[in-house]
């Protein structure tokens, strides 16, 4: 079981202190908890650890209104109820009405899974602690059928986060913490040629320059991320647009083809389109 | 060997907990991190550190200490690559540089002085230094060797000397130092939650529905209910500018978690005392002011009122006519608190001031004496005590 090492996949760039993180997690049948910046491929890395360990995956997407409960296990009373006016056999048992949740789910797989607990943070404030026992003991309790569940292998946790709220030190302190700082140029090269295998090599320098300095752009609401990148790269390839469109020597290109895959905000098209602007007129003036 | 390490991270100021290296040192006993410095750098990292504004924090820290062990590291230091640095420094350098380089002592010299540099560099990094941007002339500039953010290294980081991992302090601009606490400050505004029912009904009630259908003769009959809100109903007023500016940070953190607590805020500020109008947009304060009668007319007395400001300022704008810094005002600000007071009988004062220094303030007496001794400090202890007022 801890044998087997993440490394990485054939589609997934981890970098050294990523892999160590999640190997950490792994062996000591820990949670992992993963933030970053939008965009840096904090979701994917939990895809890519169960396909790379070859592990089932489980994925719980939290929303505003997602209850801790909800990812144990629900009391379908209203079905029940159902069942009673039409004189259902069902209804004598209690636990045909408990609809299992995503943690449950995991629990009870016959191997070892993986388990996504997307966007904590978009929860209400108080539903990092209502996991702490399932997140430690890897277990819970169901008091409609008296029945303590408990995993029959202690899944791998990977919980995201995308810091709208601060998580309460008591969960923190259960897991292991990785941030996912932005790509330097050369993981960057790397993450391209992971999903362009054939991209043309002037091609990506040039786009991978017009990138980072797009991201340079004082003031930007949200700056493009990777997966930005490898949208507009797509979009790129697919127009067939020459390299040498992207290099914005020439003042009339200097706006690179296609932003709107780069810049995902009015106020920041705006703000650049303005910026290309007085660029060019400071450059048109002697 | 990694207690002393232990106490030195929590000497600096991160709340690192004895779990957490129980956990590292159980990682280790698995032998997660191998045998190499790096290796054990990102395991305590991961182990240790929990939120990435305090990762620069934890950088500095295990270089201080590491600096000294890094021997017992031995074989890792053996694997330096300075062959391949030297290659690649020679790759990229004009026959210019390179002379400066043997000006310099040569390429083992310079490595060193540049380790120098880059320590005085972390060390004086608070006070705006004048090693940022020297990238460009220094003989280190020359090979990209800067904390700026380009290095020197290779794509695998293996082939780095690993002291140089930290030693980078990439996390440095996350490093805010700032604590919110607005966390901290929600949990607190809690304690004033009374929910009610309101809006739409597209909740089941269980217990209405089985009660009908009983009464139906066992006929399903499905009773709904509308979600429970909060439905506490807040007026904040808050003094802004002036001796307040010490004070911007612990308002703005109050005011951003109450935003998110309450369904009703409403919000005002005024400058030193409540005269008889206020603003709600500070950029726009003598165009948009809202007079303070319109406010007592249109929010019902149900409001809980609370002030955040820290009266200090001289008695006499609050005690005379015209005493206003800003403007003649016909009425004596007391006038016009009484009134607010008299349309939300719950109302409280929070106070950022330490609650110590509020004796030596006349002004702060007074207000209290309005307030009829309902003033707070603006401590989470504070806060506690003040929403007990309000109920």
């Amino acid at each position: 079981m801890a044998n087997s090492k993440f490394t990485g996949t054939s589609t997934y760039v981890a970098t050294d202190d990523l892999m160590m993180a999640v190997n950490a997690a792994v062996t000591l049948e820990r949670p992992i908890l993963v933030k970053g910046e939008p965009g840096t491929g904090k979701t994917q890395l939990a895809i890519e650890v169960a396909n790379s360990l070859g592990k089932p995956l489980y994925e719980w997407h939290i929303k505003s209104t997602t209850k801790a409960q909800q990812g144990l296990y629900e009391y379908d009373a209203v079905a029940r109820l159902r069942d009673s006016q039409l004189g259902d056999d069902r209804v004598h048992d209690i636990s045909n009405y408990i609809v299992r949740g995503k943690v449950w789910e995991a629990f009870e797989s016959g191997e070892q899974p993986v388990l996504l607990i997307d966007e904590v943070d978009k929860a209400d404030i108080e539903f990092p602690n209502d996991l702490l026992r399932e997140l430690d003991r890897m277990e819970f309790y169901v008091y409609e059928t008296k029945r303590l569940i408990k995993a029959v292998h202690r899944p791998v946790i990977v919980i995201t986060s995308n810091n709208e709220k601060e998580l309460p030190d008591a969960f923190l302190r259960r897991c292991f913490f990785h941030y996912i700082k932005f790509p330097d140029k050369e993981t960057m090269q790397r993450i391209v040629d992971v999903h362009f295998p054939k991209l043309k090599k002037d091609l990506l320098g040039e786009a991978l320059n017009a990138f980072y300095k797009v991201r340079d752009v004082p003031g930007l609401k949200k700056k493009p991320s990777t997966s930005e990148l490898l949208d507009w790269i797509k979009l790129l390839l697919a127009e067939d647009i020459p390299p040498e469109a992207l290099r914005a020597k020439d003042s009339r290109t200097a706006i690179p083809p296609l932003y709107g895959a780069l810049l995902k905000n009015e106020q920041d098209v705006h703000l650049f389109e303005q910026l290309v602007f007085l660029d060019r007129r400071a450059g048109s003036n002697p | 060997m990694l207690i002393p390490f232990f106490y030195l991270l929590r000497d600096g100021g991160m709340k690192t907990s004895i779990t957490e290296l129980l956990t590292l040192l159980e990682a280790m006993q698995k032998g997660v991190a191998g045998q190499s410095v790096d290796d054990f750098y990102y395991l305590s990292r991961s182990c240790l550190v929990k939120d990435e504004s305090k990762l620069d924090r934890f950088d500095r820290i295990f270089a201080s200490y590491f600096n000294g062990v890094e021997d017992s590291f031995a074989d890792l230091m053996a694997d330096i690559p300075d062959e391949w640095l030297r290659r690649q420094a020679e790759l990229m350098l004009s026959d210019e540089e390179r002379a400066q380089i043997e000006a310099l002592g040569g390429f083992e010299e310079l490595m060193q002085a540049l380790q120098q540099r880059l320590e005085e560099q972390s060390e004086r990094h608070e006070g705006g230094n004048k090693w940022i941007g020297t990238a460009g002339t220094s003989p280190f500039g020359a090979y990209g060797y800067n904390p700026e953010g380009v290095r020197i290294g290779q794509q695998s980081s293996r082939n780095r000397s690993a002291a140089k991992v930290w030693d980078r302090r990439e996390y440095r601009n996350l490093d805010d130092s700032v604590e919110l606490g607005t966390r901290n400050i929600k949990i607190a505004l809690r304690r004033l939650r009374k929910f009610a029912r309101e809006g739409a009904a597209d909740q089941l009630d269980l217990e209405d529905t089985i009660d009908k259908t009983a009464r139906n003769a066992g006929l399903l009959d499905i009773r709904m209910v509308p979600e429970r809100h909060n439905a506490v109903k807040v007026l904040l007023c808050l003094d802004i500018g002036g001796s307040m500016d010490d004070h911007v940070r612990v308002c703005e953190e109050l005011f951003s978690a109450s935003r998110s607590e309450f369904k009703h805020l409403e919000y005002f500020y005024f400058h030193n005392f409540i005269y008889e109008s206020m603003w709600k947009d500070n950029r726009r304060r003598h165009a948009e002011r809202v007079p303070t009668v319109d406010i007592t007319h249109k929010y019902g007395s149900d409001y809980k009122l609370v002030f955040v400001g820290d009266a200090t300022m001289s008695p006499y704008e609050i005690v005379y006519a015209g005493g206003s810094v800003e403007h003649w005002n016909e009425e004596p600000g007391a006038v016009w608190i009484k009134r607010l007071l008299n349309t939300f009988p719950k109302a409280i004062w929070l106070n950022p001031e330490p609650q110590n220094r509020w004796d030596y303030t006349p002004s702060v007496k007074l207000t209290r004496e309005l307030m009829d001794d309902r003033m707070y400090p603006l401590t989470l202890a504070g806060l506690d005590d003040g929403i007990k007022g309000l109920h």
